[in-house]
């Protein structure tokens, strides 16, 4: 389901599935976000509740700097958030607990091998040095290094780095994990594997994801939830999982001769369409059918040259909601 | 659990308690710095001088073997606070020597390779990871100062005898005290400066700057202003006014030991500001 924002407006998950957990995973309680004169964040309202949740956003929208308030690197000028039920102004810690957190830029520290470099934030995370030691193995073969995992990380290429990052936020067993553009800097194949695991990780049902990116297709292939934010604003929420389940009916038609009567008179059945130039994409109402269309098109004088069943696509909501 | 296991598991084992997480740092930090043999070596022959002080004390306890020689006994060495000022004297510089070399190379990689963040991402805050960095300085440094210190005065103690030892307790404290400070000074110093200046060569580079201009420029200030101000700049002149006086020997100063003390503790002060304001998972750029 697809709802347009108006800044500040609250936004609600609406309707939870029967794996999705009872408490929602994240609940921005009007949390703004300044440096200096500078509003960063603006006033967020949000919950969500999915077992993957994308946050989406132009360059500078404010998607790193949320995940860093959450984290408790930033300090909300405004309003409060809640990690898992822990509130970010009084319980950093318990927050910090609970999550595995994959920066964007290349934090690692290149003169340790991989197996020492988890093994250590594992035990910065609480893990006694046996148990630590053995969970690094683990999420290292995990994530598709076990061959590598004695080698410097500053030997490592780009998309190892990225695995070795992967691999320490896991190590500890957190129940959300916040991946900061975890595709940034790799090939085509590379960031295959990295989105395969990323789906392996959220299928295992054991944690819930909180995906960064501003790559549509990362966060359409991973996620459940989608959240568009734009110069510090919520522009658009969209449950992709209601979506994918919504016994809707999406076309769209490419016309010829195409004129607003057609659109106006498809509209007065109780169908939502969008149109661009020659095409119109719409969702079918209850009781519509497609000869209904046809019929239209036909009174009108307008041609019908192609119809595909479709709906949007993340790309088709996310420029809406940055037209909007 | 097996690392054959390909797929996500989540934990449910024990956890360390949360005060001992900043040895977590520690240990690894100073695994590193012991994987260099220069440093090996440089830790090594620290130890040296504490050495040749635990053989003037055996002598200067046996004269009979040292008249055995021909050397007049009574003249020996006197084991008294001015012998332990030479101990600090020297293991303090070497002290230095070791911050220089090792101190720089504790946050500047951190800082260099962006980790900072995947430190502050968990259940560790900055005032542990400052903690656990010092912590490395803080005991590799006692271990040539304070602690071969003790040693040797409880070996003079032995062998002096109770009465010795009751009249020269104050010494012992005076060590630590001594020590302890120059450590303080020598730690957060070595940090901020491996905060602020990302590349570990340069970081020691300005350690030594400011050890060694700082004394000249206190010496052209005190010449050229005809004051004694300038000695401020110079920490290892408040330092040395501070061990002399704790360990009371006599000497004319321009400074109090209350003075440099205090602009001691000030130095300390500015380093900790430095290290909280570059000690941050990402800067903020207002």
């Amino acid at each position: 389901m697809s709802t347009a924002i108006q800044p500040g407006a609250a936004v609600v998950a609406s309707q939870e599935t029967a794996a999705a957990p009872p408490n929602p995973v994240i609940e921005l309680q009007g949390l703004s976000v300044r440096f200096g004169s500078r509003e960063i964040l603006k006033n967020l309202v949000c919950s969500l509740r999915g077992r993957a949740i994308g946050l989406l956003g132009p360059n500078g929208a404010g998607k790193s700097t949320l995940i860093n308030t959450l984290l408790g690197f930033y300090k909300p000028s405004a309003g409060s958030a809640r990690v898992l039920g822990h509130d970010i102004r009084t319980g950093t810690r318990k927050i910090l607990r609970l999550v595995g957190y994959m920066p964007e830029n290349d934090a690692i520290i290149s003169k340790m091998s991989a197996v020492s470099f988890v093994q250590m934030m594992a035990e910065l995370s609480g893990l006694p040095p046996g148990a630590a030691l053995e969970r690094a193995h683990e999420a290292l073969f995990c994530v598709g290094l076990a061959e590598a995992r004695y080698r410097e990380l500053g030997t490592y290429s780009q998309g190892m780095k990225q695995l070795a990052k992967l691999a320490q936020a896991i190590a500890h067993g957190p129940r959300l994990l916040i991946l900061d553009e975890p595709t940034n800097g790799l090939d085509p194949s590379a960031r295959q594997r990295m989105i395969r695991m990323i789906r392996d990780i959220r299928d295992s049902k054991q944690l819930q994801i909180v995906l960064c990116s501003h790559l549509l297709r990362d966060v359409e292939d991973t996620c459940e939830e989608v959240l568009i934010l734009n110069q510090g604003r919520i522009a658009h929420y969209s449950n992709l999982e209601e979506e994918r389940k919504a016994n809707k009916r999406f076309l769209e038609l490419e016309l010829y001769n195409a004129n607003g009567d057609f659109t106006a008179a498809v509209e007065k059945l109780g169908c939502e369409c969008a149109t661009t130039a020659n095409r119109v994409k719409m969702i079918l109402a209850d009781g519509v059918e497609i000869r209904d269309i046809y019929r239209i098109a036909a009174e009108r004088d307008v041609r019908i040259r192609r119809l595909n069943f479709r709906r949007d696509t993340l790309e088709d909501i996310f420029l809406k909601a940055m037209g909007s | 659990m097996a690392v054959y296991r390909r797929s996500y598991t989540s934990y449910s084992g024990p956890l360390t308690p949360a005060w001992s997480r900043f040895l977590v740092l520690f240990r690894y930090s100073r695994r590193k710095l012991f994987r260099s043999k220069l440093h090996t070596v440089l830790f090594v022959l620290c130890f040296f001088y504490p050495l040749a002080c635990l053989l003037i004390i055996y002598l200067a306890h046996n004269l009979s073997f040292i008249q055995n020689f021909g050397t007049v006994g009574g003249g020996f060495v006197a084991i008294d606070n001015r012998f332990f000022l030479y101990f600090i004297d020297v293991q303090g510089a070497l002290a230095f020597v070791l911050t220089a070399f090792t101190g720089p190379g504790l946050i500047s990689p951190d800082l260099a390779n962006g980790a900072l963040p995947l430190y502050f991402c968990r259940p560790f805050s900055r005032a542990e990871y400052v903690l656990g960095k010092a912590s490395v300085l803080v005991i590799l440094l006692s271990q040539i100062t304070w602690i071969p210190g003790l040693i040797l005065f409880g070996i003079q103690s032995s062998l002096a005898g109770p009465r010795w030892t009751w009249d020269h307790l104050w010494i012992a404290g005076s060590l630590v005290l001594s020590s302890l400070l120059w450590i303080a000074i020598l730690s957060l110093l070595a940090m901020a400066l491996s905060a602020w200046v990302k590349w570990r060569i340069v970081a020691g580079a300005l350690l030594l700057a400011v050890l060694f201009f700082g004394a000249g420029f206190a010496q052209a200030i005190n010449a050229v202003l005809r004051t004694q101000s300038g000695h401020f700049l110079n920490l290892f002149y408040l330092i040395s006014t501070v061990w002399t006086s704790l360990l009371r020997v006599p000497s004319e100063r321009s400074l109090t030991s209350a003075d440099a003390s205090v602009a001691l503790l000030v130095y300390c002060g500015i380093c900790l500001a430095l290290l909280w304001r570059k000690v941050r998972a990402y800067e903020v750029v207002r």
